[in-house]
């Protein structure tokens, strides 16, 4: 796994979009601490783009390396690897080198700045954790789309699509049950809700840490209710890490069975 | 060297492979043979193991195939159309081939062969479609494995490169390798397999030597045997 890993990852590496993704961070973070000139702020405003963004690139990304590495893959398959050592090898080359893009994009600038000086290190090392977790959670989605699309233009539009409905329009729903049910008890709704998207749970968590109940709004503040800052940051962590697992399980389960 | 047993395969509701019976000998060039859409390809990926098959068997060298992977290191394979990352060089191709499966020397000498020297620092999506399949060539002999598969290994190749592609056929033959080729170029089919297996509608309709098919169709050359067989079965 780790020599296909490898590959992938080099692969990446040269290819331009990798250096447009790190300079589109770098650039970002330039922009906002300058425009800011606070820490804190720049934080949170770059939450907002993360939250959005990140899964974007991640769902874009996995299904056009899966649909672009077809042919390599097809040499690996006829060579003695396993076949979840190929898949598994090329999701990470994916989504560590698109984590390490954002992290080094963000974090170059936010160093400069005089991060480690600074009390806003463990939110700043928060967002990052879970930029990273929203790529992993969002290429391994991508990739499952690939795996059962044969069809380039259907898995592009179902990436886009689930891209859509997690980052836009789950919220929407989300929202008018809870104004369409406003007279029972909507706790543990909104609490399982938040739980079942993964972009909500990570602008829940990161929320959370940055203790700025304005902006919880409803289910973060059950949810703070709930669970308590402390308990609440575990609760998030463990199923942000349920989000990773279970589509890399469904990677490998659906790789064995498929013909090439 | 390779046995199949009752393998049946379908895709979605198109039956390609419909109970093929298989036992390859060690030793020797076998040619599969058959129409378009007969089915060689999907019987070659299965014992591959890249495609997975509804029903059957499938033993090479004596171990069960299914679900393992280590096989394969026992199996050279050319793939029928050379489909490579475009953005490697040719020569970053073989090193991370070789570094996949294991180091070996035999490179060099193919390259020579092929005369692919010049090549070796270009992208392999600037390559010609014959020097691609040069580079498949090299790629597929230089493990030197007891079973070697070429699928259409003739495709794209000029009648030089082809003498010497004949060369090595046979050269791996006299080391008591088992060779297993599909193509569509029946001259190329005579001159060089010692048995044929001939596919037709998911079954094998016929095995053996070119003399036997002679006889068995009552055709004075091999070309027309096959275009009877065709013609008799409608295809």
């Amino acid at each position: 796994m780790f020599k296909i890993l490898k590959y992938s990852f080099y692969d990446l590496m040269r290819s331009r979009w990798s250096y447009v993704y790190f300079a589109f961070y770098l650039l970002l973070g330039i922009v906002l601490l300058f425009l800011n000139n606070d820490l804190s702020k720049a934080v949170i405003t770059l939450m907002n783009v993360i939250i959005v963004l990140v899964p974007l690139i991640g769902t874009i990304f996995g299904v056009m390396y899966y649909y672009n590495s077809q042919e390599f893959t097809e040499l690996l398959l006829a060579q003695p690897i396993k076949r979840s050592s190929i898949f598994l090898g090329q999701y990470l080359g994916v989504a560590l080198s698109l984590s390490m893009s954002l992290i080094l994009g963000l974090g170059i600038p936010f160093i400069f700045y005089g991060l480690f000086e600074s009390t806003t290190i463990w939110d700043f090392s928060l967002l990052l954790i879970t930029g990273t977790f929203l790529t992993l959670i969002f290429t391994a989605l991508a990739f499952n789309i690939a795996l059962s699309n044969e069809n380039k233009i259907k898995g592009f539009g179902y990436a886009i699509l689930l891209w859509l409905f997690l980052a836009v329009i789950y919220d929407g729903l989300f929202l008018m049950t809870l104004v369409m049910f406003d007279d029972y008890p909507l706790d543990k709704v909104s609490l399982i809700g938040t739980m079942l998207n993964p972009i909500d749970l990570s602008r829940t968590l990161i929320l959370l840490k940055l203790d700025i109940s304005a902006l919880l709004g409803y289910t973060g503040a059950v949810f703070k209710q709930f669970f308590g800052t402390s308990f609440g940051l575990i609760v998030s962590f463990i199923t942000l890490t349920v989000w990773v697992v279970l589509p890399v399980f469904r990677i490998v389960f659906k790789s064995k069975k498929k013909d090439f | 060297m390779v046995t199949i047993e009752n393998l049946h395969k379908k895709f979605g509701k198109n039956t390609v492979l419909s109970g093929v019976d298989l036992t390859i000998a060690d030793g020797g060039i076998f040619a599969v043979l058959g129409p378009n859409g007969s089915g060689k390809t999907t019987l070659i990926k299965s014992i591959l193991g890249m495609v997975i098959p509804n029903k059957g068997t499938i033993t090479v060298l004596g171990e069960n195939i299914k679900k393992k992977s280590n096989y394969r290191h026992k199996i050279d394979y050319l793939p029928q159309i050379a489909n490579f990352p475009s953005n490697l060089r040719v020569k970053e191709l073989i090193k991370m081939i070789k570094d996949l499966r294991k180091p070996t020397n035999e490179d060099e000498r193919l390259i020579q062969l092929f005369k692919l020297e010049p090549f070796l620092n270009k992208k392999l999506g600037t390559l010609s479609g014959g020097t691609k399949q040069k580079v498949n060539l090299v790629l597929a002999f230089m493990f030197d494995s007891p079973l070697i598969i070429l699928d259409e290994p003739t495709t794209g190749l000029d009648p030089v490169s082809l003498i010497r592609l004949k060369d090595l056929i046979k050269a791996e033959k006299t080391k008591g390798k088992t060779i297993l080729i599909t193509s569509h170029i029946m001259s190329f089919v005579e001159e060089i397999s010692d048995e044929i297996v001939f596919i037709l509608e998911g079954e094998i309709y016929f095995k053996g030597s070119i003399q036997k098919l002679k006889i068995k169709t009552n055709q004075p050359d091999f070309e027309h045997a096959i275009a009877s067989i065709l013609s008799d079965n409608d295809v």
